[in-house]
């Protein structure tokens, strides 16, 4: 029974990195247009200068 | 004739960069575009023909975009912009690509779902101005918008939900694996010492996220609460507040049973729900406000000295001169000063014939100018507009319309407080007839409050309506309002318009085979110098007929060209030189002039669309009513109702008489479905039950319409219809379902059954058979 002491907080530290991993990325924008990111990686095969812009303003 | 390489659309033979392209501007960008190494773009990309063409503006006068420009940190200047255009991914990627090679730019973001660009740049290195007429040399049409005045409350929604979401799904997650193992521990003589550990556990998990992804239901059901009513939030509010203390209680005193598990996964189920809902009709959101922020945003006002600025419509004063370029629709109620052209005035009357205008002629904001650039001088704005007038029509007819309640709330208004009378019942029958302590007794009525708690209900509407929005959007046909399927189901009566909704809104030419060949096709040949609509049904109805040279066009008179005996003109009765007679003058009509020859008519009509009469057959042998309200003359009416079956039409009806029409149906306890598409229609569109509108329609009557369908048939409103009908029986199946489940688990839960192990698989079993049900609609036909 004594493994329940750090098995359950291990398992609770994996679900929580998830989560927050999912919380960032909804924070970051990840989700604002979904099928515009399907498409974009067929094309993005000769980044410039600035092609790849902080999507930190979600319009 | 042979395909424009930049925009794609046919050139014409006068064209001066003929055969490969069709303007001077086309050539331009192909040069630009290649000329940037960025030619791959014509290989990948895929031309939406419902999209507007890529064709650049000819006239490209500076345009001032400085109101719209927003100031950054460190010399950082934004523009937001709406992209017209956007045919595929890689109109994307052209943009962007464009822009990155700019110099001084810092980012330039294209969202595909929303058609919105975000332009950063360096104020000291480029200018807005330049940076846009880059793009807008491309063809696309770029206008500045506002963010701040975009709804941004539904987005805002959609995020906290999806949060929420994202906790409550973590949480159930984890708060089940634990229960799980006290489950067990029942059975295989867990010891209270580690139970209460696990208790704790759970709470501390399960107590947060209750606090946290409860917050929409909670603050739905403070609202109804203050306003005194009830809804389905409040039931289930209380289940989770008073599941999560008690089972707080019960853990802080070492009780067997905690419900932290069915109130967590209670929660994470009605978000996924309640997600479903949002999501379904965020698309149709994006789009209305696209439509919006473009008539709110884009004027082209021309200076004293010339100069060209885009403006906000709430800064335009009568007098200002506004420019309104060939193929854009006039913003302003006002008179022409400059330009002679013809004006599409569909949208307004229901005319397919375009109105020449000239200097001094009155014009309508909505209105689309088809030929040459115009200059109008402001009129009346914003509330006095005939636009504003009917937007004030569509407005007061809606607010009838909102009365409808959906099926889902009708059930909740007589479910919650069935719920809550049964747990109090549940509570005194337990304390006071059967005399156990208040403690237990409130633990079973809570247990009742949990899984009467409306799970399965929360879900059966939303998951039904999502896959059947899906199933629409796939055929093209975009469901905007949450209650709309609900009320296509209970039509029994459609209504059509006319002009653009039964027809194509496009004229065709009549009896060709009356007509003299040689006239036919000389004529022809003179009409492809044109982009008059009679003038291209001409050169459709005579394929491959040469094209005449040296073809001078006046606007909104007709086309004239040296022959050998003298001039051969084309067009109206007054610029051929033949009297007015009245004979023959029932339709749109073209003259042709000869020196040597008398002069030959050529009649048109708008035909009706190609499954007209099918879909009018199919819809009566559903036994719907059919009926045609339009607002064009009455010979005409006739002969199209004719045509496609309809044995009751009514003609020359103003906007005003078709609302009027529609609320006599209404009084005689009919259920309307409209189908219309012009400016006139837009009141009845908001007046009737539920109401469709093809994607060609005015801006106003697919904001007034509950949803739009693509393509040159009528077969969408079938399958609308179709669609509704079985999305409703599958609705009222879960309701079934959700009530079946009930029926077994309230007996069980008021007997004081209830463990949180038979609640958690009731909830789940309920919950996964909806959904189950509601995946049905996806296969199949529609009827």
């Amino acid at each position: 029974m004594t493994t329940l002491l750090y098995l359950i907080p291990a398992a609770l530290l994996l679900g929580l990195l998830g989560l927050i991993a999912f919380l960032w990325a909804l924070r970051s924008g990840q989700f604002d247009d979904l099928d515009g990111a399907a498409h974009r990686i067929l094309f993005d095969d000769e980044p410039g200068p600035s092609q790849r812009p902080r999507e930190d303003d979600p319009t | 004739m042979t395909a424009c390489r930049h925009c794609g659309l046919d050139v014409p033979a006068d064209s001066p960069v003929a055969p490969a392209f069709c303007c001077a501007g086309c050539a331009a960008a192909y040069d630009t575009v290649e000329g940037l190494g960025l030619d791959a773009y014509y290989q990948r990309r895929c031309l939406d023909p419902a999209v507007r063409p890529l064709r650049p503006d000819e006239d490209g006068a500076p345009v001032d975009y400085g109101a719209h420009v927003r100031d950054e940190a460190d010399g950082i200047k934004a523009l937001h912009l709406m992209v017209e255009g956007l045919h595929c991914a890689a109109c994307v990627w052209l943009i962007e690509s464009v822009l990155a090679r700019q110099p001084g730019v810092v980012s330039a973001r294209v969202n595909m779902t929303t058609r919105r660009l975000v332009l950063r740049w360096r104020a000291c290195e480029t200018d807005a101005d330049s940076l846009v007429a880059s793009v807008a040399a491309l063809g696309y049409r770029l206008v500045p918008f506002d963010p701040a005045v975009l709804d941004r409350e539904g987005e805002r929604r959609e995020k906290e939900l999806l949060r929420a979401m994202a906790v409550a799904g973590f949480a159930a997650g984890n708060v089940m694996l634990l229960s799980v193992s006290v489950w067990a521990g029942h059975f295989q003589g867990m010891g209270p010492a580690t139970r209460d550990l696990l208790h704790w556990i759970s709470a501390l998990i399960a107590l947060p996220a209750i606090a946290y992804a409860g917050v929409p239901f909670y603050r739905s059901a403070i609202t109804v609460l203050r306003a005194g009513h009830l809804n389905m939030d409040v039931p289930i509010s209380l289940a989770v507040v008073l599941a999560a203390g008690m089972s707080l209680h019960e853990t802080a005193t070492g009780g067997p049973h905690a419900y932290f598990d069915s109130a967590v996964t209670l929660l994470f189920f009605l978000l996924v729900g309640r997600y479903l809902d949002h999501r379904a009709r965020g698309k149709a959101r994006v789009a209305g406000e696209h439509l919006l922020a473009l008539a709110a945003t884009a004027a082209t006002v021309i200076e004293a000295d010339g100069r060209r600025r885009i403006v906000p419509p709430t800064r335009l004063r009568p007098g200002m001169a506004v420019l309104a370029a060939a193929g854009e629709r006039i913003a302003v109620d006002g008179r022409v000063t400059a330009g002679t052209s013809d004006v599409d005035t569909s949208l307004i009357n229901g005319e397919t014939v375009p109105a020449p205008v000239a200097p001094g002629t009155d014009v309508f904001a909505g209105t689309l100018n088809l030929s040459a650039p115009l200059t109008v001088e402001v009129g009346a704005v914003g509330e006095d507009t005939l636009l504003a007038e009917i937007v004030r029509l569509v407005e007061a007819a809606e607010q009838g319309r909102a009365r409808h309640v959906a099926l889902a709330d009708r059930v909740a208004r007589l479910y919650a407080p069935v719920v809550h009378g049964l747990a109090l019942l549940t509570f005194l029958g337990w304390w006071l007839w059967v005399g156990a302590p208040w403690q237990e007794s409130l633990l079973i009525a809570i247990a009742v409050l949990i899984v009467t708690c409306p799970c399965a209900l929360a879900l059966a509407v939303p998951a039904v309506q999502v896959i059947a929005s899906g199933r629409l959007l796939r055929r093209g046909i975009l469901v905007k309002s949450g209650s709309a399927l609900e009320r296509l189901a209970g039509t029994d009566t459609v209504v059509f318009d006319k002009t653009g909704t039964l027809t194509t809104g496009r004229p065709e030419l009549m009896d060709d085979t009356a007509i003299d060949g040689d006239a036919l096709r000389l004529a022809a040949s003179m009409a492809a110098a044109s982009t008059h609509p009679l003038a291209r049904a001409l050169v459709r109805a005579v394929p491959g007929a040469p094209v005449a040279g040296g073809v001078r066009e006046e606007p909104g008179r007709g086309l004239a060209v040296a022959g050998s005996g003298g001039e051969v003109r084309l067009g109206s009765r007054a610029w051929c030189g033949i009297a007015d007679d009245d004979h023959h003058s029932d339709g749109p009509e073209l003259w042709l002039a000869r020196p040597d020859a008398a002069p030959v008519r050529f009649a048109f009509a708008d035909r009706p669309r190609d499954d007209a009469a099918e879909v009018v057959a199919a819809l009566k042998e559903r036994e719907l009513a059919v009926a045609l309200l339009s607002g064009d003359r009455g010979p005409v009416v006739g002969a199209t109702a004719r045509r496609v079956g309809i044995d009751d039409w009514h003609a020359g009806c103003a906007p005003g008489d078709k609302v009027v029409r529609l609320q006599d149906l209404a009084a005689a306890g009919r259920h309307v479905l409209m189908v219309g598409d012009g400016l006139n229609d837009a009141p009845a569109l908001a007046a009737a039950t539920v109401s469709l509108s093809p994607s060609t329609a005015a801006d106003v009557s697919q904001t007034a319409a509950d949803a739009v369908f693509q393509g040159d048939r009528l077969e969408p409103v079938l399958e609308a219809l179709g669609v509704a009908r079985r999305a409703d029986r599958l609705v009222r199946q879960n309701f079934l379902l959700a009530f079946l489940y009930n029926g077994v688990t309230i007996p069980l839960a008021v007997a004081g059954l209830v463990t949180p192990l038979v609640a958690a698989i009731a909830m789940s079993a309920s919950s996964v058979a909806v959904i189950a049900n509601a995946l049905r609609l996806g296969r199949g036909r529609a009827w």
